[in-house]
């Protein structure tokens, strides 16, 4: 931070997006209403899995307010395509992944309680959804299948185009080197494991709306999407034809996204085609009920696992099989998630040599599964921490000192793991050793002691974790079976009197971009956040993106914004030489003003950019007028966050009530721009973990229909779940990136769930419990308490 | 949500004219169940009649040793009454959010009889009478069945009269996603005996255990209940708790409730 610019990198800036959304003054989608504006309410199937024999839809049509009424066969007629998957994965054979069509409205079958069969479009949302109860579906019942083991061994095909309901079956290392270890180890942990499925539930409900105007043939579609970009590729592209040129994709302030808002849902091409056929804004807001049926839910892994280590407890080997649901429909990112964002990070922080990672993908009846905070890394997490956890345990051997063992050191970086990534910089000794001391381990057995008195059990739990973010080298994506770049874009505008707009890729809901892009623009430049406005969220203003996820924003996204940056400074020093006729190499930039070295020649940067624009003394045969630079980053690897979360519980064995009583993370997450907005977003993600290990299971029964459809029966986290967490950071700065930034983002939910579970399994280990399933409900914990009775 | 018509009656039998003289009425106390139910399409009467006009159901009066709670008072007041025995201010004070216990009221969660809710076990432990603008019924006849009492057609409860107990308490494990009681027992001690309301967990609703009552008339303790079990049939099942974990609640829950009994 330079002297006197208190908003600077590491500055805790009170966040500037915070006084419209906390007075109300938030542009959400649903805020947004267009002149002549038409209502859209989707019928959607009340059955897991049926062959759709016809849609009679005239009684609906012809209902008060109704504008018009489309089903599958109107989208099939209008050759309108279906949901794109934007990855490809393959059989370990080589042969492509089975990608069956995901058609905007269901064409042939309905394949999960939720898939949409009619839109009806009327004058208000009422008569929209009162014309809905008045379409006849016409369904003939088929089999169901929820189960993924029961869905590959024998049961009904979800897609005839996988029998089997197999989508790919894919590996990474080599088996019959890791099986060798195994036979010659002197120990094995084995573990089973189920990565319980979760449902997103950002605050904001996604909002479509599409609006074709007819005069001019272009498309706007305002929506609910953490990457407007992509979604105007995907949806012009491959759903509706429409030209770049010719759609605009707005997202203006959205309420959540939690990875469920990446996709491209069938709902934006639904509205958006639409409007062209009645000429009129079509909107649709789902509700709460139907989010639960239509937003992509998270994880549902089943996982067996195994550990293999020498007499002297070193990491020798680790393999796993998964099966990872898919649900009814490939989602834009679904194969993606427990194979190129999961198996690579089965090494952990740990010198594992041989590691062997099997996926396979699962159709089922059930709501389509994608990305959600973490996607991949938490299921690696959760499996290799409970691994380390129980191999500690059978093999006599601390916690701590097993993990420090198997560490890899300090000076091993940049590490070649066996699974693909090369980690590039980290200290996992120092996180961990900072986690003990905030976290009072010392103190553990007179807190167990005191808790005992109480009639309760206290357990200490660990987790030590790394997580790859910064998606992605663009060419290795592509290699890996990305369809698409993963680069960022950032158009740095310099206006006359030297106030800043950056125009960014990186959409931002709820992270905090507007306030910590800002500070990466003060540091540089010298200047106070107040003068400088971040936009994003709009492709008629944002030269291009590829979005938010994946804790990308600062790494990739703040270092396009950096590089655009540099061509500024590199253009103002061009125009400084020239009116202070001194050399381009003497002139310094500091503090937001140029100096020419051993004179007192000096230039303002606001000055300079007045001279851009005002170009009366101006290099205009060399330069052109203006200060505007535009640049896209493509990182050069993956950043790699990592800390250790230490988690104490107390339980009522009585009841199998678990409290946690004591949370500590200590994380890394690279270079710390505002730190006060790091906290905050650990404090998001440590929730959200310990909603997944305490609280929250999407449950489905074995008609496929959703037991947890609302919050009577999914049990969000909320405050009185939580303790008051300690955090902090320990920054190793990565090494690849112009702002040694890694991310935080979704640390909090992929380190946290094994270390309250090893907490729980702690605490009741002295009655013989040795593994306790997420999420870890009091009848669960009871359950567990009485089986090892 | 289908359209209705709402009238706000200034005087009882306003009230039951207006309800009985509509095509399908309803009484609308504080709506925390009701409103819900229009809204998803669950309900959907022609007429709703507001009782929140009619000034002398709300509100709270002890006499010669009972307490009487008018049908319209909310539950914040009962909570924060001194006049109300103790465990029923508590057990007030725990239901719902503090938005719901100043709009949800003791007639509208009787008359509704939620398997769920916390007022039907403190009215049957407590050994209340439920008056209505008909006659007076013991709580022992009321609760009739799962959201089913023993109310006429357009039937209006007044008022609910408690007995003060020598000891009460209530105990609520909660419901970890909707918080409501999975496991509700109110135990009471006076001049009736030992009564067990178990709210929560039974297929037909709110209902005494005769068994847990007969343990603890013989020895008002929680050690009495030590190597207690009852049995998980005719419990309710699902998703946060089996019958047999509802049955290890069940006992566990009168256990503290004992012990708060001091």
């Amino acid at each position: 931070m330079p002297d006197g610019n208190a908003t600077g990198i590491g500055a805790s800036v009170p966040r500037k997006e915070d006084r419209r959304f906390i007075t109300g003054k938030g542009n959400y989608t649903d805020d947004i209403n267009r002149p002549n504006q038409t209502y859209a309410y989707f019928l959607r199937s009340d059955i897991a899995h049926a062959t759709l024999n016809g849609v009679d839809t005239s009684a609906a049509e012809k209902a008060g307010g109704v504008v018009a009424v489309f089903t599958g066969a109107d989208l099939a007629a209008a050759e309108v395509g279906g949901v794109p998957c934007g990855w490809a994965l393959t059989f370990q054979n080589g042969d492509p992944m089975k990608e069956p069509g995901h058609p905007i409205l269901a064409q042939g079958k309905v394949r999960h309680v939720g898939d949409p069969i009619a839109v009806v479009i009327a004058e208000s949302r009422k008569q929209a959804k009162a014309a809905a109860a008045e379409i006849k579906v016409n369904l003939s019942d088929l089999p169901v299948v929820v189960d993924m083991t029961k869905a590959i061994e024998g049961g009904q095909s979800v897609h005839d185009e996988a029998e089997d309901n197999i989508c790919f079956d894919w590996a990474i290392g080599d088996k019959a080197e890791v099986d060798a270890v195994f036979e010659g180890a002197d120990h094995v942990t084995s573990i089973d494991i189920v990565n319980n499925r979760l449902i997103p539930n950002s605050m904001e409900p996604r909002v479509a709306i599409g609006d074709f105007e007819d005069s001019t043939g272009d498309y706007t579609l305002y929506t609910t999407t953490q990457n407007p970009h992509v979604i105007r590729l995907l949806m012009g592209a491959f759903v509706l034809k429409i030209p770049e040129h010719k759609l605009r994709v707005v997202s203006p302030d959205v309420g959540g996204g939690f990875g469920s808002k990446i996709f491209h849902y069938a709902e934006e091409a639904m509205v958006t085609w639409a409007s062209a056929q009645i000429n009129r804004p079509v909107k649709w807001t789902s509700d709460r009920s139907e989010a639960f049926m239509s937003d992509a839910h998270g994880r549902d892994h089943v996982t067996k696992a195994s550990l293999a280590l020498d007499k002297d407890g070193k990491f020798i080997g680790l393999k796993e099989e998964t099966l990872a649901n898919m649900g009814g429909y490939l989602s834009t990112f679904g194969p993606a998630i427990p194979t190129y964002m999961h198996s690579v990070l089965m090494a952990g922080v740990y010198t594992t040599p041989v590691i062997y990672s099997n996926i396979i993908a699962v159709f089922t009846n059930t709501v389509p599964v994608d990305a959600y905070r973490g996607a991949g890394r938490p299921e690696a997490t959760y499996i290799i921490e409970r691994l380390v956890d129980r191999a500690a345990r059978e093999m006599g051997i601390s916690q701590v000192e097993l993990r420090r063992k198997n560490f890899i050191p300090e000076d091993a970086f940049p590490y070649q793991t066996p699974v693909a990534l090369a980690y590039d910089s980290g200290n996992y000794n120092a996180t961990l050793d900072t986690a003990l001391k905030n976290g009072d381990v010392d103190g553990f057995d007179a807190r167990k002691a005191e808790s005992a008195k109480n009639g309760r059990l206290r357990g200490i739990g660990y987790s030590t974790y790394v997580e790859a973010c910064g998606a992605a080298p663009s060419a290795v994506a592509g290699a890996l079976g990305a369809r698409a770049g993963l680069y960022e874009c950032a158009n740095v505008r310099v206006h006359p009197t030297g106030s800043v707009t950056v125009f960014t890729g990186s959409h931002s809901h709820g992270q905090g971009h507007e306030t910590a892009f800002a500070q990466l623009v003060s540091e540089k430049l010298g200047m106070h956040t107040e003068n400088i406005e971040i936009v994003h969220g709009d492709t008629e203003k944002i030269p291009f993106g590829m979005g938010t996820f994946g804790s990308r924003s600062l790494a990739v996204g703040g270092s396009a914004i950096d590089k655009a940056l540099d061509k500024i400074i590199d253009k103002s020093r061009k125009i400084v030489s020239h009116i202070l006729e001194a050399g381009e190499g003497d002139i310094k930039f500091a503090d937001g003003n140029f100096t020419v070295a051993g004179t007192d020649k000096t230039m303002a940067f606001g000055e300079v950019a007045l001279a851009a624009y005002v170009p009366h003394n101006y290099p205009l045969e060399e330069l052109e007028p203006g200060l505007e630079e535009t640049a896209f980053y493509d990182p050069t690897n993956f950043t790699y966050p990592a800390g250790c979360h230490v988690c104490e519980v107390e339980v009522d064995p009585t009841t199998g009530v678990t409290e946690v009583v004591k949370f500590t993370a200590a994380d890394d997450p690279g270079t710390v721009v505002n730190p006060m907005i790091v906290e905050g977003q650990v404090h998001g993600g440590i929730a959200q973990g310990i909603g997944q290990a305490l609280l929250e299971g999407c449950s489905y029964d074995d008609n496929g229909q959703l037991l947890t459809g609302s919050y009577m029966d999914y049990t969000m986290p909320r405050a009185d779940n939580l303790p008051n967490y300690v955090v902090s950071t320990e920054s190793t700065a990565c090494t690849h990136n112009p702002l040694g930034v890694k991310g935080c983002g979704e640390v909090g939910a992929i380190g946290s769930p094994p270390a309250v579970i090893n907490a729980i399994v702690d605490a009741l280990s002295d009655l013989g419990v040795t593994d306790v399933a997420m999420p870890a409900t009091p009848q669960t914990v009871w359950r567990a308490i009485q089986a090892a009775k | 949500m289908s359209n209705f018509q709402y009238m706000r009656a200034s005087a009882l039998d306003e009230a039951a004219a207006k309800v009985k003289g509509a095509e399908d009425g309803a009484v609308l106390a504080g709506g925390m169940t009701l409103l819900p139910s229009i809204k998803l399409g669950l309900s959907s009467p022609s007429d709703l009649v507001d009782l929140g006009g009619i000034g002398d159901l709300a509100g709270i009066t002890s006499a010669g040793g009972s307490v009487t709670i008018g049908a319209m008072t909310c539950h914040a007041d009962v909570a924060n009454s001194g006049d109300v025995p103790p465990a029923l201010a508590a057990m007030a004070s725990g239901i719902g959010d503090r938005q719901v216990r100043n709009r949800g009221t003791i007639g509208g969660s009787i008359a509704n009889n939620d398997p769920a809710a916390d007022y039907p076990a403190a009215c049957l432990a407590l050994g209340a009478t439920i008056n209505t603008d008909q006659r007076s019924i013991a709580a022992d006849d009321f609760f009739t069945g799962l959201f089913e009492t023993a109310l006429n057609d357009g039937e209006i409860i007044t008022s609910v009269s408690f007995p003060t107990p020598d000891k009460a308490a209530y105990q609520k494990f909660t419901s970890p996603a909707s918080r409501f009681a999975l496991v509700g027992v109110f135990v009471a001690a006076g001049s009736d005996g030992v009564r067990v309301a178990v709210t929560g967990c039974g297929q037909g609703g709110v209902y005494r255990d005769a068994d847990l009552e007969s343990a603890l008339a013989a020895s008002f303790s929680a050690d009495a209940l030590a190597d207690k079990s009852v049995s998980s049939d005719n419990l309710l099942s699902d998703i946060h708790a089996a019958a047999d974990y509802r049955a290890h609640l069940i006992v566990e829950m009168t256990k503290r409730a004992v012990a708060a009994c001091g």
